[in-house]
């Protein structure tokens, strides 16, 4: 049994995919909390999505990585943020439209550059190829976020809950929304190499709406998130060494699959049939 | 802190009244001695004043939703704003909070620029139909606690004087026996009350309700009025939009007959009086 669990973690490799994956489930788990809340997951979409432009421009420019996901990830919000206030469209459109064109010019990037960047890891991340810059990146930023969301948690849930109010008390809900959608950014950049592009939504949108099933108070989302969410990662980790999977896959398939655990079982979800009001959880 | 706290305790609820009242340490710049002048009379500020509003206009778009309203409410008294559907209650209520800005006039809080009496926690409101998202994995507490977030260092740590405040605002509001309940396991009524409780807790000086008593049972809007009215004896200005009528001479010191401009500022009694609701609801849409 201890060999079981102490093999993997004997070689370098693994071990900073555990450090990568633990960080980037434990962050992305904590702003899930108000992305959930809020009904924001379709922007944890569009943001994940977006960074691929930038990404590539970043790679071809010897640049660090995170830097152009992060300028591309700010780039997606505030154009989401233009289209809908000067025009009819709606938020949803906007959204759709901004993310899909600019994740489609970073495949066209990619398709022109001549096959140095590698299109499965930016998809789907690559947690096995990690760096001393990256890991140096990842832990930075991972901690930096996470910092900013604690000690900001309760000026975001009142944002959450009830930007008018935040407003009337001359707190400015408009900086708000901005920390969060930075921080929403910096997040999908610290999980891009765990998980890649396409699952990031997935680690920014589960792990809040199974803490949300389990509690009805916010300061235990806040703790039961991430643990549910680190605790995936180390189960998807293990699965995905033993089994030879995709490692993403598995630490994103926990998830889910804790996530139906809890719907089921908890009194909070279908065995109490309580009434939840219907929230885009989940893309459709 | 701590012998503050036992202290407190020990003083018993009509200390925390008080305390909750005054320890916001926002008293209204002049006292409450003017509180039974007349309001709207002249338009020379009275340092009581704390709405002031001249020729405001507020349009959304073609819309003209406000044309030219002037009007003074001073600290102290409980106006009713009364006027039919679209009439435009709801939009001076956003204006006042600087949540839509005219096109023209001004709008003046206790004399000065409303957004520094909005970074000095004193004005408190409750909206309309909110859009509250009563499944919000808050308990009636934590909303109340977050009307003292304005006082509170950037972590938003309650302080003993926090606590204090806000236990005190759940007695007044009737919630002390439900403060650890998730905000969705109450009434209507209760729902309300809650942002009610905000606004006291944060020690507010003036308190604008938006038909803070649609869908409430005579017994809580009973409950209400008493606390409004506490609240205005303690010098607070109050606000209120209502479609009960019939309750405004029990609520109000004055009421405002509005239709986009206001018609009338007067007593109660005579805003009732059939030929002035009449210009109000000229339309006869009146839900009583
Ligand atoms: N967001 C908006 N866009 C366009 N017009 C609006 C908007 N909100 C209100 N109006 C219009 O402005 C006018 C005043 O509306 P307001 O909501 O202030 O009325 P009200 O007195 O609060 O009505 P009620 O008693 O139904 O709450 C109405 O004619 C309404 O149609
Ligand atoms: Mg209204």
């Amino acid at each position: 049994m201890i060999e079981f669990l102490v093999d993997p973690v004997q070689f370098g490799v693994m071990q900073r995919a555990f450090l990568v994956t633990i960080v980037a489930s434990a962050v992305c788990a904590l702003l899930s909390c108000w992305l959930v809340l809020i009904g924001w997951s379709l922007m944890g979409d569009a943001v994940s999505h977006a960074v691929v432009p930038g990404v590539v421009l970043a790679y071809l420019a010897g640049a660090p990585f995170a830097l152009g996901a992060f300028a591309f990830g700010c780039a997606a919000v505030w154009l989401i943020g233009t289209v809908r206030q000067t025009s009819r469209v709606k938020e949803d459109a906007a959204i759709g439209v901004v993310f899909t064109t600019l994740f489609a010019f970073g495949l066209v990037l990619i398709s022109v550059t001549p096959s140095e960047v590698d299109f499965n890891h930016i998809l789907f991340g690559n947690v096995l190829g990690v760096s001393d810059t990256d890991l140096a990146q990842v832990l930075v930023l991972g901690l930096l976020t996470a910092a900013t969301l604690v000690l900001k948690s309760r000026d975001l849930t009142l944002y959450a809950f009830d930007a008018g109010h935040a407003h009337a008390i001359g707190i400015s809900p408009r900086r708000l929304q901005l920390l969060l959608l930075a921080l929403l950014a910096l997040t999908v950049v610290v999980a891009l190499q765990a998980v890649g592009v396409i699952l990031v939504v997935a680690m920014v949108i589960t792990p809040g709406a199974t803490a949300y099933l389990l509690t009805a108070r916010m300061e235990r989302m806040l703790l039961l998130a991430p643990s549910s969410a680190i605790g995936c990662a180390i189960v998807g980790l293990y699965y995905s060494y033993y089994a030879d999977v995709s490692s993403g896959g598995a630490v994103v398939l926990a998830q889910g699959l804790l996530f139906f655990a809890v719907y089921l079982l908890a009194p909070r979800g279908l065995a109490g049939l309580r009434r939840l009001r219907p929230r885009r959880t989940v893309r459709p | 802190m701590k012998r503050d706290d036992d202290a407190a305790a020990a003083d018993g609820p009509g200390v925390h009244l008080r305390r909750a009242g005054t320890g916001a340490g926002q008293a209204p710049p002049g006292g409450r001695t003017g509180a039974d002048e007349r309001i709207g009379a002249d338009a020379e500020t009275k340092p009581d004043v704390v709405v002031e509003l001249s020729g405001v206009s507020v349009s959304y778009g073609d819309v003209v939703a406000l044309d030219g309203v002037s009007l003074q409410l001073g600290a102290g008294r409980i106006c009713a704003l009364i006027g039919m559907n679209g009439s435009g209650k709801s939009t001076l209520f956003k204006t006042v909070m600087g949540l839509l800005r005219p096109h023209d006039g001004v709008v003046r809080l206790f004399g000065a620029d409303p957004a520094r009496s909005r970074r000095a926690g004193e004005v408190a409101y409750v909206p309309q139909a909110e859009n509250v998202d009563w499944d919000f994995p808050l308990r009636v507490r934590d909303v109340v606690t977050m009307g003292r977030y304005g006082r509170m260092s950037p972590l938003r740590r309650a302080r003993a004087a926090d606590r204090i405040a806000v236990d005190d605002a759940l007695d007044q509001a009737d919630l002390a026996g439900l403060a650890d309940r998730q905000i969705g396991e109450l009434s209507g009524g209760q729902r309300r009350r809650v942002f009610l409780a905000r606004g006291i807790a944060q020690g507010a000086r003036l308190l604008l309700l938006d038909e803070p008593f649609s869908g409430v049972d005579k017994r809580s809007e009973a409950t209400m009025s008493e606390l409004l009215r506490r609240r205005a004896d303690d010098g607070c200005a109050v606000l209120v939009a209502t479609h009960d009528l019939d309750a405004v001479p029990d609520l109000a010191d004055e009421a405002i007959l509005l239709h986009r401009r206001v018609l009338m500022h007067t007593t109660p009694d005579e805003a009732l009086r059939p030929e002035n609701l009449a210009l109000a609801f000229h339309g006869g849409e009146a839900r009583a």
